[in-house]
């Protein structure tokens, strides 16, 4: 059905950001003039900013419910603006269209959003760059939405590197830090490596020969065969790199940890909720071909190993914020395993469940930070639970979500894919001990998390950092998020209730259907079973962890500190960085001397000498006409001499 | 009226050159009288896009005079016309004059009578190129708008302006010869100068063959592409603000329009014999001039070795041969044309400020010039390509179309697209961002209200095209078309026997 309206979804947060910039851009001007600024500036601009992503928030909920008015079949809203690229064969449009999976998406992004714009107008309070911190919010948002709603992979694209331009503009927020800086453009790099990927893919699709660019276009084409195999698998390959650039998996996730730089609130949105969770979009979105491709079990094996290898350094971080960054890399491997066996709307719950408790942990962090005065070390920390009672609570349901404690949302979306993996056809044993063993990390660094953070003795001068609970624009959106990491698991209950499936059925079925098979895997007693040893993990581990580190916190300040054995390099995130800095990047650096040598020296020297010649042979040559006339007459009879000769020699006259 | 349009697009600045030259007016009415003429050159620019029928086939507005008899009998002709491959360099050149006119009181503070005079009269020369239908005409403007930039580059540029003028001038001179060597071949063998006839005719293989490699080595200097850019980077450093606009912006596309008008329409043959040397020369530019982009220290330098890495797409591009990279190849000269023309100009703001152009002396300055940071962030971002940016445009459309064809380049290529962010970003890290460190960057001169007017309808220009680029796509469509289906006879294989055409 066409729907014209729903562009206001997606152009409303850019207005947001266009006028927010434009009133940035005044404040300026007046600083210039020397005029201080305007305190009650920052309520209008808060509004400004909140609202952009709040409307669209009522018009996803109306596209929501407009598409439950259909039939499950022809759930479908469409609206189009005309042309944007048109050469050759290539036709792409301005044009969006909302099915069951990308209006829960819409709904996600605008109702975190808007949360999340709520909580940043308590904390930006006061910076010099309030007004544009909120354009970039909102253009992120913006960005976001064109890469959730658009019809074509070129539209998906254009999101797709919006929001990458988004994060380095927000990771570099506090640009006078050169380090922040550094982080952004690193992120920005790390993605462009990726979006490399997705570009070679879509080629790949376009040429091998699904001829369009159209998401639907593209499913059509592999189901039906058109594309031939080879290409597909080397083309969903490439794709699947853009997804490990966006979404943080191995080998491309070094730049998430880094992104932290950024304020607390642009993490919890950018970097947790949303925007990471791109990659896990487009294969869900591109499920049909991704499951023709036969590439499944490498996306299962990639998001397997990152969920466990990211969650061994959540285990040795100081930085509250690094725990959280390296578990929302795990955590988005728990995504890949479930899309990758198959799971398709196990991922997607998996993806709603986090965006709720992973923003909640950050928005609480942020909180803890607020109320430390921008202390993020959390051996500095320590019983903070009685000084910000609601920070303490709220952030509590979000670390039980995480660790996977019976009845919270994330017990439900990460045991359903932990056993549709062991029920699946790829390595399923393997897999799903993978996926345990990092859900047992995972409770134990929460736990560690926690009992660091609020519980023990303070480990900081108290006289000098006076800790506050934070204000009501921070604690409310806290608390909202608080409720829903517990009712998150309403979407999908086992043997109970499962509306997020039926809802994503529609969409995501044939692809399962292709990936796991018609048939049922796995019993109902097999379920029970490992949702008995999953819930059992995920309180061991999270007991485990509030206990031994709430036990004795200046041993594990001397461990940090001394860091040896095995917290050595899980400290260190296994030295991937540095390996980088060596097997990639040093080379380069070495190419780029060598070709700019080769360029000064041979190709311009080769230049130089050429002229240089050409100089010297004048310098001769000009002694030649020296102006006497005896010299001109030696050279005329030589020369005639020689022709003589020559005609002579030739026997011509 | 139409058959008048183009004479009078190149006879305004012609006109105005000479008026500038003559008339006795103090500096400041002869920069009024010069901005005139030229605003006057843009309009009637404009006034040639929007009325240029895109659907349609041939020369557009077309004019002709005879004009004088070669020795072998055939007539030269002044004859000008404009179709889809030049339409858009055109509006294009008459667009970016009025901008380097605009900043000119900025950096140009001597001889302002004759500096002018040189800008004029080298647009006349740029848009006789892209106008002109017969060989003879060509190669005089050709010529003529060499000779501007040689005076613009020896009296207003920087201390080692003598070097760069000489070794721009040589290189130049030696590609503009051996380009005459195959004009004359070509005249010669078609008994024609008119290029309108020879891009719908067929040469004999042999003469094609040899003339694509004389025309294409003059025009790959001229674009240019590794190894012959060395003269670039000198020039560009040389070159005062306005002379490095008009260089990146129009001159360089000079090369890449010959390529295509030359190579593809006159030449097929040849094209198709040299063409994937010339793509493999396209990626090497790409990722070598990224490379020694990233590696430079000057600013400017860094822009004029993005340019190489640019125009090696843009040449990977035309020997695609597909229409959808040809497409990208015409328009992504100018998308180079804008974005690069925004950072040189960019550049310029800073070193008039600062008389410094070396990164290391910049640092901070997102805080103490918000609004020229701004700027230079959505420059870096149409140069690197970002989507909703015309260098996306552009850019896709080259490797997606050339893909289809040359898929193992374009792979590599599309490596330049994460260096372009490399160099790009590395530079806006040293210039924007981290701490103040040279205390001549906390007190900076805002933008002035010449500045912006050169600067935003370039920044416009960027989204506009990055968001709705229908109306430039929309008039290359048709001869990009008809220039990949003229070349395909001659790929594959399948060669088709050339038809000598009769002398006449």
């Amino acid at each position: 059905m066409e729907a014209p309206w729903l562009w206001l979804i997606t152009l409303l947060p850019f207005l947001g950001a266009a006028v927010n910039g434009l009133l940035h851009a005044r404040v300026l001007l007046a600083r210039a003039a020397g005029v201080a600024d305007d305190p009650a500036g920052e309520r209008l601009v808060a509004w400004i900013g909140t609202l952009a992503v709040a409307v669209p928030f009522a018009l996803s909920v109306l596209a929501f419910v407009r598409l439950q008015g259909m039939e499950p079949d022809a759930r479908l809203l469409t609206a189009s603006l005309g042309d944007w690229i048109h050469s050759g064969t290539l036709r792409v449009g301005w044009a969006l269209a909302i099915d069951p999976l990308n209006s829960v998406l819409l709904l996600v992004v605008t109702g975190v959003g808007a949360l999340i714009h709520v909580y940043s107008a308590g904390y930006m309070h006061g910076d010099p760059g309030y007004r544009r911190y909120f354009a970039y919010l909102n253009l992120f948002v913006g960005m976001m939405l064109m890469l959730v709603a658009s019809d074509s992979l070129l539209g998906l694209f254009l999101g797709w590197e919006g929001v990458g331009l988004c994060s380095y503009l927000l990771i570099g927020f506090w640009y006078a830090d050169g380090e922040k800086s550094d982080a952004a453009r690193k992120a920005f790099l790390v993605n462009r490596i990726g979006d490399f990927g997705f570009l070679i893919g879509g080629f790949l699709l376009f040429w091998g020969d699904a001829g369009t660019l159209q998401l639907d276009g593209l499913n059509a084409a592999a189901s039906a065969g058109t594309i031939d195999p080879g290409t597909l698998r080397l083309a969903a390959l490439f794709l699947f790199l853009g997804c490990c650039g966006k979404s943080a998996q191995i080998p491309l996730y070094v730049w998430l940890p880094d992104a932290m730089a950024g304020p607390t609130p642009v993490s919890a949105l950018i970097h947790a909720a949303t925007m990471v969770t791109a990659g896990i979009y487009l294969v869900a979105r591109l499920g049909v071909l991704f499951a023709v491709s036969g590439i499944l079990p490498v996306i299962a094996i990639v998001g397997a190993l990152t969920a466990l290898f990211a969650a061994t350094i959540g285990l040795a971080q100081r930085d509250i914020k690094k725990v959280l960054a390296y578990s929302t890399v795990s955590q988005l491997g728990y995504m890949f395993l479930g899309l990758g066996v198959g799971a398709y709307s196990a991922a997607v719950f998996h993806l709603v469940t986090h965006a709720f408790f992973k923003a909640l942990l950050f928005l609480g962090a942020g909180s803890v930070i607020h109320a430390m005065h921008h202390r993020q070390d959390m051996l500095e920390m320590g019983g903070l639970r009685s000084r910000i009672p609601t920070t303490y609570r709220t952030m509590l349901v979000g670390a039980l979500a995480l660790a996977g404690v019976p009845l919270l949302s994330g017990f439900f979306s990460k045991d359903e894919i932990l056993f549709l993996a062991a029920s699946g056809d790829t390595a399923p044993w393997l897999l799903y001990l993978m996926g345990l063993g990092g859900a047992a990390l995972t409770a134990v660094y929460t736990g560690r998390l926690l009992a660091l953070t609020f519980f023990g003795k303070p480990r900081f001068d108290e006289a000098e950092v006076h800790v506050h609970e934070s204000p009501r624009s921070m604690t409310v959106p806290l608390q909202v998020l608080a409720v829903l990491s517990v009712a998150g698991g309403l979407l999908g209950i086992p043997f109970v209730m499962h509306p997020l499936a039926t809802w994503l059925e529609p969409v995501v079925g044939e692809a399962t259907a292709i990936a796991r098979g018609a048939e049922h895997h796995g019993s109902h007693a097999l379920e029970i079973a490992l949702l008995i040893v999953g819930g059992a993990v995920g309180i061991g581990g999270l007991v485990f962890g509030l206990r031994r580190w709430q036990g004795d916190p200046a041993a594990e300040k001397a461990r940090m500190d001394r860091l040896e054995g095995i917290w050595r390099p899980l400290a260190n995130a296994w030295f991937v960085d540095q390996a980088y800095e060596r097997v990639l990047l040093a080379p380069l650096r070495g190419l780029r001397a060598l070709c700019a040598g080769f360029d000064v020296f041979v190709i311009d020297g080769a230049v130089n000498a050429a002229a240089g010649a050409g100089r010297a042979i004048g310098e001769r040559v000009r002694k030649v006409q020296s102006g006497a006339t005896s010299e001109y007459a030696l050279w005329f009879g030589l020369g005639a001499a020689l022709l003589l000769l020559i005609f002579w020699i030739g026997g011509t006259p | 009226m139409n058959a008048a349009l183009l004479p009078l697009l190149v006879g305004l600045p012609f006109l105005g050159a000479l008026l500038v030259l003559f008339a006795p007016l103090g500096d400041r009415s002869l920069r009024r009288l010069a901005m005139l003429f030229a605003l006057a050159t843009a309009v009637v620019g404009g006034f040639v896009f929007c009325c240029f029928e895109g659907n349609a086939s041939g020369f557009q507005f077309g004019f002709a005079a005879d004009w004088f008899t070669l020795p072998g009998g055939g007539t030269t002709r002044l004859a000008l016309g404009v179709d889809g491959l030049s339409v858009l360099m055109v509006t294009l050149s008459a667009l970016l004059v009025p901008i380097v006119l605009v900043t000119a009181p900025g950096h140009v503070h001597k001889r302002i009578r004759e500096f002018l005079f040189w800008v004029l009269l080298m647009e006349a020369g740029m848009l006789g190129v892209f106008l002109a239908l017969d060989l003879v005409l060509f190669y005089v403007f050709w010529e003529l708008s060499l000779i501007p930039l040689y005076f613009l580059v020896g009296i207003w540029g920087g201390e080692n302006r003598i070097y760069a003028t000489i070794k721009f001038v040589l290189y130049t001179l030696v590609g503009s010869l051996v380009m005459l060597v195959g004009l004359i071949r070509v005249a010669l063998a078609a008994g024609t100068t008119s290029i309108d006839e020879l891009v719908v005719g067929n040469l004999p293989e042999p003469v094609q063959h040899f003339a694509f490699a004389c025309f294409a080595l003059g025009f790959l200097i001229k674009v240019p592409v590794v190894p012959f850019h060395t003269w670039l980077p000198d020039a560009h450093v040389q070159a005062p603000t306005g002379g490095s606009v008009i260089l990146a912006g129009v001159m360089l596309k000079m090369g890449t329009y010959g390529l295509m008008r030359f190579g593809l329409q006159v030449l097929p043959a040849g094209a198709a014999a040299w063409g994937p040397w010339l793509a493999a020369i396209g990626v090497i530019g790409v990722i070598y001039g990224s490379l020694l982009a990233w590696a430079q220290r000057d600013i400017k330098k860094l822009v004029a070795y993005s340019s190489v890495a640019h125009l090696g797409f843009v040449v990977l591009g035309v020997f695609a041969f597909t229409e959808i990279s040809l497409q990208g190849a015409v328009l992504q000269g100018v998308n180079h044309g804008i974005s690069t023309g925004a950072l040189f100009l960019l550049v310029g703001v800073l070193y008039d400020r600062m008389h410094t152009r070396r990164l290391t002396d910049f640092g901070g300055l997102a805080r103490t010039f918000p609004a020229f940071a701004v700027l230079l962030i959505v420059s870096t971002l149409a140069s690197i390509g970002l989507p909703g940016t015309n260098g996306f445009v552009g850019e896709f459309l080259i490797l997606f179309g050339s893909f289809a064809e040359r898929p193992w380049m374009t792979a590599i290529a599309a490596v330049g697209v994460v260096l372009g962010a490399v160099y790009m970003l590395g530079m806006c890290r040293e210039v924007l961002f981290g701490r103040v460190t040279n205390p001549a960057c906390e007190k900076l001169e805002p933008l002035k209200p010449r500045e912006w007017a050169a600067l935003l309808p370039l920044v416009a220009l960027m989204l506009w095209i990055g968001l709705w680029p229908a109306p430039l796509l929309d008039r290359t469509r048709v001869v990009c078309a008809e220039m990949a289906a003229r070349i395909e006879p001659w790929l594959d294989g399948e060669e088709q026997a050339a038809l000598p055409r009769e002398p006449r």
